[in-house]
C-alpha cells in the first residue's frame, strides 16, 4: 500500500528495479555462463562460445555429491520433522496451559531467538563429543531441533484460533490430543508453510556448524561437500565449482521457481511481520 | 530343543565375531583432500591393493577436507576418544601434535635392518620437517616445494630466451620490468612476477628469507628470528616489487586465482607450490617452463606438504598395522607413482631411479626440477603453538604488503607476538 | 483433592510434558552451554598432560591486550553498520516496487529471492571472481570506464567493503519478503484517501506507509542484527579474515581461535563477548518494542 507514482516517475523506477533486479541476478547469470562453457571462457564472455555439458561431469565425478545430495536431504527433512513436532507441543501448551512456570519457560525459550546454535559451536561441540555423536547427521541437527522461532510462531498462531473451537470439540468428547490435530493444526496450515520453507532453505544452506562437527563424506551436506571440494590447494576452477553450485542448489531453485506466488502468499497469511 | 539350539547359535556367532576380531586390525587413515577429487579414487585404489596383499589389516581412508581440516577433526577427536589411527597432516604441525601428546616416534616400530634402510631412504630435506629432539615424528608422504614457473611465450614476446629463467633476484626483477605491459592509460595489463601473499604467505615468504640466508627458527621450535636484518630484507624486497619496481600486482594476491592469473597471462611468472605442476600441464594453453627459485645469497626453498603420523591413542597392533601401510605406501615404485599421478615431489631418491620415473622425468623434464631444489630447501616454519606463530608472521606480512606498516616496523610486531606465544615451551 | 484442584494440577502436568521435549534440546544446546562457556572462561585450556586449571580473569585480560580482539570488534561494528542499513533500506524498497504496478513484477520478487535460495558458500566462489584484479568480472567493467585497476580484496581499506556488498545482497530479498508481506495486508483505502486528499507519495509513505511497517521493521532489524553476528561463511571462503585481520569478525575469530588455536578458553571468553553483544540487542529491543509495537 504506497501511493503509485506519476508516469515519467513510473517509467524511471520501472528502469530503477529492473537494473537493480539484473544486479542481484547477476551472480547466478555468470554460474550459468561458466558452468555450460568450456573452462576458458570462464573469464571471457563471448556469445558464440560453445556450449558443453563437461564441467557439470567432472563436477560430479570430482566429488560424492550424490552422497552429499542425500545427507543434505535426510538432514532437512530430520530437522522439519524434530520441528514440527516439537514445536506444535510446546506452542500450544504456551497458548492454552496455565502451567506453573510457563512465562519464566517463555522467556527462556526465547532466548534462542538471539543465541543462536552456531554462536555456542565450541561448546556444542564439546557437548556432541560427549555423546558420541560427532561426525553425525544427528549431530548436525540436534541443536536446531527446538526452534524458538518455530514455538513464537505457532504459538501467536494458536492464540488467535478462538477457544471456542476447542470446547465445542471438548463437549464431543476429543481429546487434548485430538484437539490439537483436528483444531489447532489444520487453521495453522499457512504459518507451518512459511515456517517450513523458511527451515528448509535455512538448513540447506547453513555451513559453519556442519563444517565443524562433520569430517567424513558420511555425514557431510552438500555446502560442506562444496567448500571441501572448491578449497583445492590448487587454486580455483571455477567452472566446475560453478556446475558444482547449480547442481547442488537446483532443486531448492526449482522449487522456489515453481512455488514463488505461494511461498510469499504463506507468508501473508502466516502474519509473520 | 529349542534353548539348546539358540545356546549353540550364539556361541557360534560369538566364535565369528571374536574370530573376525582376531583376524581383522582396522586402521582408519584421515587423509586431506585438499588436492581434489581424482586422489581420493588413487588413495582408495591404494587401500584396496594393500588389504589384497595383507589380508589380516582394514585399511579406512577418511578424506576429512583441506589440512587445516583434517588437523582439526584428528585433535579433536583426539581429545574426545576415538583418534585416527595413522593420519597425513601439515609436517609443520609436528609440534602441535607432540604438545597435545597425540602421536608416538616412528623410531619404535623402526627394529630390522630393512626398517632401517627405509627411514634413511628419504631426502633429508624432508626429514627436516620431520624430526625434534632426536625423534622421527612424521613420514613425509605428499611433500612440495615452490617453484617459478614462466610463460615462454611472454618472454618471446618480451625479447627474454625463453628458455633461460631468471637465476637471481636482481634477473627476476630485470625480466619482469620487460614483461610488464601497460595499455595506453598507463594501467597495467600484464604483471611480470606473482608471489601469493593470501592465506599463509610465510610459505612462500621463506623462500624470500632462504634465499637471503636468514633463517626463522630454530630446530627446537621454540625461538624465531623474525625481526633479524635478513627476514626483514626479504619482506621489503617482496613489497618493493609491487611498489617500487611496479613488476609485481599491488596488495594481497589470493593463492586460489594465482595459477589462473598464470593462464589468463596477467602475470608472466608465478611461485607456487609443484603441487601444481599437473594443473598447469592440463590448463596452460602455452609453452610454459619450471624452474627453481631465483637466488639471492643463495638458492633455497622451503619444503612444504604432508607427513604420515601414527597415533598414540591407537591400540599396539592397529599401531603395527599403520606402520606397515606407510612403510608399503612409501615404497620407491609408489611414490614414484603418486609423484607423476598428482605432481609431489616423490619423497626418495630411489624413486627417481624407477623405470616408470626415468620414463616421466625424460618426457616432462619440468618434473625433476623439484627434486635437484632440495639440495638447497630448508625446513618450513613449524615451532610451538604453530597455528599462532605462523599466523603472527602472516599478519604481519600482510601489513607490509598492503602498505599499512613498515618492513620493520611489522617484523618487530611479529616477533614481539611470537615471543610471547613461545615463552612457556623454553 | 477438589476437583479444581485436580484439574490445576492436570494442567500443570500436560503444559510440561507438552514443552518437556523441545525445552530439554534447549537447554542441552543453548542454555547448558551458555553457562558452560561462562565458567570455562574462567580456566586455562587444557593441553596435553597439562590439565585445565582456574585462571580467574586471565582471559579477558588476555583479549583486552589482544590487538586482532579489537580490531575484530570494530570490524563486526563497521559490518553490522555497512550491512544493516542498506539491506533493510533495499528490502523495504524491493517490496513497494514488487506491490506496485511495475511491469513484470513477478520477475524481479523473482529476481530480488534468488540469492537467498543459493548457498552462500556456493556464491562466495563467484563473487570471488567479480572481485579479481585484472580480469574480474567489476575490473572488466570498470575498466571500459577508464577507472583504474584495484586489488579489492587485497587491500585493507576496500576488503570489508566487498564483504559488506555480498551480505546486503544476500540478505535484502529475503527481508523484502516480510515487507511484502506486511505491506500486502494493508488496506488499500488508505491509500485512496490518500490520494484523493492530494497527498505527495513521500509525504504518505512517512506518516503512514513507514509507521505502519514498524513492526516488520523491528522483527527484520532484529534479524539482520543476529545475521551480522552470525553469518561468516563468506568470510571463510573468501578472505579467511585477511589482509592482516582486516576482514575478520567475531564469529570467525572465535570460530580460529577454538578450532585452529584450539584455545577453547580463549574461545569460551570471546563467546562471551559475542552473547554480552546479543543479550544488549535483546534488551535494548525488549524496551523498545514494548514502546512502539504491542504484541499479544
Amino acid at each position: 500500500m504506497v501511493l503509485q507514482p506519476s508516469k515519467p516517475g513510473l517509467a524511471l523506477e520501472t528502469a530503477g528495479a529492473w537494473l537493480l533486479a539484473a544486479l542481484w541476478i547477476l551472480p547466478l547469470a555468470y554460474a550459468f555462463w561458466t558452468a555450460f562453457h568450456p573452462a576458458e571462457y570462464a573469464t571471457r564472455f563471448d556469445l558464440f562460445a560453445p556450449l558443453t555439458l563437461q564441467n557439470f561431469r567432472n563436477a560430479w565425478e570430482a566429488a560424492p555429491f550424490s552422497r552429499y545430495f542425500f545427507n543434505t536431504i535426510v538432514l532437512v527433512a530430520m530437522i522439519l520433522g524434530a520441528q514440527l513436532v516439537l514445536c506444535t507441543l510446546a506452542a500450544y501448551a504456551f497458548a492454552r496451559y496455565a502451567f506453573r512456570g510457563r512465562d519464566v519457560m517463555f522467556v527462556l525459550v526465547l532466548v534462542q531467538l538471539m543465541i543462536m546454535p552456531e554462536v555456542l559451536l565450541v561448546e556444542n561441540y564439546r557437548t556432541m563429543s560427549v555423546l558420541g555423536i560427532l561426525d553425525s547427521l544427528p549431530a548436525i541437527g540436534l541443536p536446531y531441533m527446538a526452534s524458538a522461532f518455530g514455538i513464537f510462531l505457532l504459538r501467536q498462531t494458536f492464540k488467535t484460533i478462538p477457544a471456542e473451537l476447542e470446547d465445542a470439540a471438548r463437549v464431543e468428547g476429543a481429546s487434548a490430543l485430538q484437539i490439537l490435530l483436528k483444531v489447532y493444526v489444520p487453521l495453522a496450515r499457512p504459518v507451518y508453510l512459511a515456517f517450513a520453507l523458511v527451515s528448509v532453505s535455512f538448513h540447506w544452506n547453513n555451513f559453519l556448524w556442519p563444517l565443524v562437527v562433520t569430517n567424513s563424506v558420511h555425514s557431510r551436506p552438500l555446502t560442506v561437500g562444496l567448500q571441501v571440494f572448491s578449497s583445492g590447494d590448487q587454486g580455483i576452477d571455477w567452472s566446475i565449482i560453478t556446475a558444482a553450485t547449480i547442481m547442488t542448489t537446483a532443486p531448492l531453485l526449482i522449487a522456489f521457481l515453481l512455488f514463488q506466488r505461494w511461498f510469499v502468499q504463506s507468508f501473508m497469511r502466516a502474519g509473520i511481520r | 530343543m529349542k534353548l539348546a539350539m539358540r545356546v549353540l547359535l550364539s556361541t557360534l556367532f560369538a566364535f565369528l565375531v571374536a574370530g573376525a576380531a582376531l583376524a581383522q586390525t582396522e586402521i582408519s587413515f584421515f587423509y586431506p583432500v585438499a588436492v581434489g577429487g581424482p586422489v581420493t579414487k588413487i588413495i582408495d585404489g591404494y587401500a584396496a591393493d594393500f588389504e589384497k596383499e595383507n589380508p589380516g589389516i582394514k585399511v579406512k581412508p577418511i578424506y576429512a577436507g583441506t589440512y587445516q581440516d583434517t588437523i582439526v577433526k584428528a585433535l579433536t577427536a583426539h581429545k574426545s576418544g576415538e583418534p585416527p589411527v595413522t593420519s597425513v597432516l601439515l609436517s609443520t604441525d609436528m609440534f602441535t601434535l607432540i604438545d597435545e601428546d597425540a602421536i608416538v616416534p616412528i623410531d619404535g616400530f623402526v627394529t630390522s635392518a630393512e626398517d632401517k634402510a627405509w627411514l634413511a631412504s628419504f631426502y633429508p630435506a624432508f626429514m627436516l620437517n620431520s624430526r625434534t629432539g632426536g625423534k622421527t615424528w612424521g613420514i613425509p608422504f605428499q611433500r612440495s616445494t615452490i617453484v617459478l614457473y614462466w610463460n615462454k611465450e611472454l618472454f618471446k614476446e618480451a625479447g627474454l630466451d625463453p628458455n633461460r629463467p631468471p637465476a637471481t633476484w636482481a634477473e627476476m626483477v630485470a625480466y619482469a620490468q620487460k614483461l610488464t605491459r601497460k595499455d595506453a592509460s598507463g594501467k597495467v595489463t600484464q604483471y611480470g612476477v606473482q608471489i601469493p601473499s593470501s592465506g599463509f604467505p610465510y610459505w612462500l615468504f621463506q623462500g624470500l628469507t632462504t634465499e637471503n640466508d636468514a633463517l626463522l627458527m630454530n630446530e627446537a621450535g621454540n625461538e624465531v628470528y623474525f625481526d633479524r636484518p635478513g627476514v626483514i630484507e626479504a619482506v621489503q624486497f617482496w613489497a618493493d616489487l609491487s611498489k617500487k619496481h611496479g613488476v609485481h600486482p599491488p596488495g594481497i594476491v589470493e593463492w586460489g586465482t594465482t595459477p589462473r592469473d598464470f593462464f589468463e597471462k596477467k602475470v608472466a611468472m608465478m611461485w607456487t607450490t609443484t603441487g601444481n605442476l599437473t594443473n598447469v600441464k592440463t590448463n596452460a594453453k602455452f609453452d610454459f617452463g619450471v624452474a627453481m627459485l631465483p637466488a639471492n645469497k643463495r638458492r633455497g626453498s622451503p619444503t612444504g606438504g604432508g607427513n604420515f603420523h601414527i597415533f598414540k591413542k591407537s591400540s599396539p597392533a592397529q599401531q603395527q598395522a599403520a606402520f606397515k601401510f606407510i612403510k608399503w605406501i612409501t615404497s620407491p615404485q609408489r611414490a614414484a607413482q603418486w609423484g607423476i599421478d598428482t605432481g609431489y615431489v616423490a619423497v626418495r631418491a630411489d624413486a627417481f631411479e624407477t623405470p616408470v620415473m626415468k620414463q616421466y622425468v625424460a618426457g616432462f623434464p619440468a618434473a625433476a626440477v623439484a627434486r635437484d631444489q632440495l639440495q638447497f630447501a630448508v625446513a618450513e616454519l613449524s615451532t610451538h603453538d604453530n597455528q599462532r606463530v605462523t599466523k603472527a608472521l602472516n599478519d604481519g606480512l600482510q601489513a607490509v604488503l598492503t602498505g599499512t606498516k613498515t618492513a620493520e616496523q611489522a617484523m618487530k610486531d611479529a616477533q614481539r607476538e611470537a615471543e610471547r606465544l613461545l615463552r612457556t615451551y623454553k | 483433592m477438589s476437583a479444581d484442584g485436580s484439574r490445576r494440577f492436570a494442567a500443570n502436568v500436560h503444559g510440561w510434558l507438552l514443552v518437556l521435549p523441545a525445552a530439554a534440546l534447549l537447554v542441552l544446546f543453548t542454555h547448558y552451554p551458555t553457562v558452560a562457556t561462562f565458567l570455562r572462561s574462567f580456566f586455562s585450556t587444557a593441553k596435553g598432560a597439562r590439565g585445565s586449571a582456574f585462571v580467574g580473569v586471565d582471559n579477558y585480560r588476555q583479549m583486552i591486550d589482544d590487538p586482532i580482539f579489537w580490531q575484530v570488534l570494530s570490524n563486526n561494528a563497521y559490518f553490522a553498520l555497512g550491512t544493516i542499513p542498506v539491506s533493510i533500506g533495499l528490502a523495504l524498497l524491493m517490496a513497494i516496487w514488487v506491490n506496485g504496478r511495475i511491469a513484470g513484477k513477478g520477475w524481479l520478487r523473482l529476481a530480488y529471492f534468488t540469492p537467498t535460495v543459493l548457498p552462500m558458500i556456493a556464491v562466495a566462489n563467484i563473487w570471488l571472481f567479480f572481485y579479481t584484479p585484472q580480469y574480474g568480472l567489476f575490473e572488466q567493467v570498470l575498466s571500459a570506464f577508464g577507472v583504474p585497476a584495484h586489488n579489492f580484496l587485497g587491500s585493507k581499506d576496500t576488503v570489508l567493503t566487498c564483504l559488506i556488498i555480498v551480505a546486503i545482497w544476500k540478505e535484502a530479498g529475503f527481508f523484502m519478503i516480510f515487507y511484502l508481506a506486511a505491506l500486502q495486508q494493508m488496506s488499500p483505502n488508505l491509500a485512496e484517501a490518500a490520494a484523493i486528499e492530494g497527498a505527495s507519495r513521500w509525504h504518505f509513505f512517512r506518516r503512514v506507509t513507514f509507521p505502519l511497517l514498524m513492526p516488520t521493521t523491528l522483527f527484520v532489524l532484529v534479524n539482520a542484527i543476529i545475521n551480522s553476528f552470525r553469518l561468516v561463511d563468506h568470510v571463510v571462503v573468501m578472505t579467511r579474515g585477511g589482509p592482516d585481520n582486516a576482514s575478520s569478525l567475531l564469529l570467525y575469530y572465535i570460530y580460529e581461535v577454538g578450532f585452529r588455536y584450539w584455545d577453547s578458553a580463549y574461545a569460551a571468553a570471546l563467546t562471551m563477548v559475542l552473547l554480552a553483544l546479543l543479550a544488549l540487542f535483546a534488551v535494548g529491543q525488549f524496551l523498545f518494542m514494548d514502546r512502539k509495537v504491542h504484541y499479544r
